[in-house]
């Protein structure tokens, strides 16, 4: 049977000697359709449908409200002579602006950019680490080793670029990260939240920290020629 | 007589049963009917589980993305109706929506204010499903889906940066283009094609405002609909299921 191939899948042990109680193999945090389903469930219609109809009421309000105080703007007249200082990408786009700054536009405009949504698309694909194990729940030492040496590099790469606005987010997850490695007498909430995340999150939540860093100095804190300025200068 | 009566009178009627093809929800056989015999809500799942329903679960940012781009199609129309794309006609009719057109000011703030809110609610979105590992198995194509539904927001917002023609449109698409242009071997080529030209011009103008208008909302809305449809086919939302152990 094709069924027992795939190991996200439910199979029937055949061999009754040495499993004599299991009938069903179930792996856990696999898949939505092998987990057991004791929860309620509801008819979309009405409770679905009420819930996105008043979710869909309350939006409207507000965006009402925020259309009536809040105006679009509008410039002079484009005009191909005259180039403002500094030239801004729409917001969504400036921590890819900020990025150019440091490296060059093929590494910054086409490769990292590229390897991310590959990355995000592909990633999914290859089954890593699906159980969700903590980073330092197993093999600790040649882990933490790796990881040091890893970040290392990056650090140095990122400081002979003198990519600041990337290295200090880097460095504070990292910091998380390290400080999440140490196994303490009394932990914190927070501390055993770290201690228990996986790879994935670590990995997910450093791209987070510096996009959002990258976004938000390129749309507040850059002024003439992407100099450094204060915004409430 | 009251509402309810009337609406019950209504339901039972031959023109309402045409049209609808059940009458009152009042079984679960009938709300069961209100879903799957309705050729846009079959998308969606009968039953839903109780816990996928709490505002934790999802903070209804699909909801929120879905809507925002419901309000950006209808608000767009209208501004279609007030616009060329053509240079300074354009701009022009930026003014006139300022000045001279019945609550033109309030119809720009509108779709502004929803496209932003959309860009922001389409990356939460991510991000919030990463963080519940919605991307797993059997999810990992609909999370495919997703990242191209991403990158297509992030076009349909760029491409209609442009069409103001001011200053912020203009230079904003120029540094955007010039990225492109440094990618190998095939850059420069894909900027013409993009632009029309060499430079942001009249050409660059039609260009963007056919992708904004016709060519990239298409393709999402068909993306939408196979998007939600997946979520049914793979098992409903991933909840409970996430990456947090937090039982």
């Amino acid at each position: 049977m094709s069924e027992t191939n795939n190991k996200f899948e439910a199979g029937i042990k055949s061999n009754a000697l040495k499993a004599p109680q299991r009938v069903v193999f179930i792996t856990p945090k696999t898949s939505a359709q092998v987990k057991e389903r004791s929860d309620r469930q509801l008819m979309s219609y009405p409770h679905l449908m009420l819930r996105e109809l008043i979710a869909f009421e309350v939006l409207t309000i507000l965006l009402v409200v925020v259309a009536l105080v809040w105006d679009a703007p509008l410039e002079q007249l484009a005009n191909p002579l005259l180039t403002p200082n500094p030239a801004k990408a729409p917001w969504y786009f400036l921590g890819l602006q900020e990025l150019l700054h440091y490296f060059p536009p093929l590494v910054a405009g086409i490769v990292i950019p590229g390897f991310v949504v590959v990355a995000l698309v592909v990633i999914p694909y290859f089954n890593v680490n699906i159980k969700g194990e903590p980073v330092w729940a197993a093999d600790r030492s040649r882990r933490f080793l790796s990881f040091i040496a890893s970040v290392g590099l990056l650090l140095v790469f990122l400081g002979l670029y003198r990519a600041w606005t990337v290295l200090v987010p880097t460095v504070a997850i990292a910091g998380l990260t390290i400080v999440s490695f140490f196994q303490l007498k009394r932990p914190h909430r927070l501390i055993t939240f770290l201690q228990t995340r996986p790879l994935s999150w670590w990995v997910m939540t450093w791209f987070i920290a510096v996009a959002l860093t990258l976004t938000v100095v390129g749309t507040f804190f850059r002024g003439p020629g992407w100099s450094w300025v204060w915004p409430w200068r | 007589m009251t509402t309810e009566e009337m609406l019950n009178r209504l339901r039972a009627t031959r023109a309402w049963m045409s049209i609808f093809r059940r009458g009152p929800a009042r079984t679960n056989r009938t709300r069961s009917l209100a879903i799957f015999g309705n050729v846009f809500l079959h998308l969606l799942p009968v039953k839903v589980r109780e816990q996928s329903l709490r505002v934790r679960a999802t903070y209804y940012l699909g909801t929120i993305s879905f809507f925002m781009f419901v309000v950006l199609t209808l608000t767009g129309i209208f501004l279609m109706f007030y616009y060329h794309p053509a240079a300074p006609q354009a701009y022009l009719d930026m003014k006139d929506l300022r000045f001279v057109v019945s609550n033109g000011v309030f119809l720009r703030n509108m779709h502004r204010v929803a496209a932003h809110i959309m860009v922001i609610a389409v990356f939460w979105h991510m991000f919030h499903v990463f963080y519940r590992g919605g991307y797993r198995p059997p999810h990992e194509f609909n999370w495919a889906i997703g990242v191209v539904l991403l990158l297509l927001t992030l076009l349909l917002s760029y491409t209609g940066y442009l069409l103001p023609w001011d200053q912020l449109a203009f230079w904003a698409i120029t540094v955007g283009t010039n990225i492109l242009s440094s990618a190998p071997f095939v850059g420069p080529q894909l900027r013409y094609l993009l632009l029309g030209g060499n430079l942001v011009g009249e050409n660059a103008l039609l260009r963007f405002y056919v992708l904004h208008c016709v060519i990239l909302p298409l393709l999402a809305a068909l993306l939408i609909a196979v998007h939600f449809w997946r979520i049914r086919k793979d098992g409903g939302l991933t909840v409970g299921e996430s990456n947090e152990r937090d039982k």
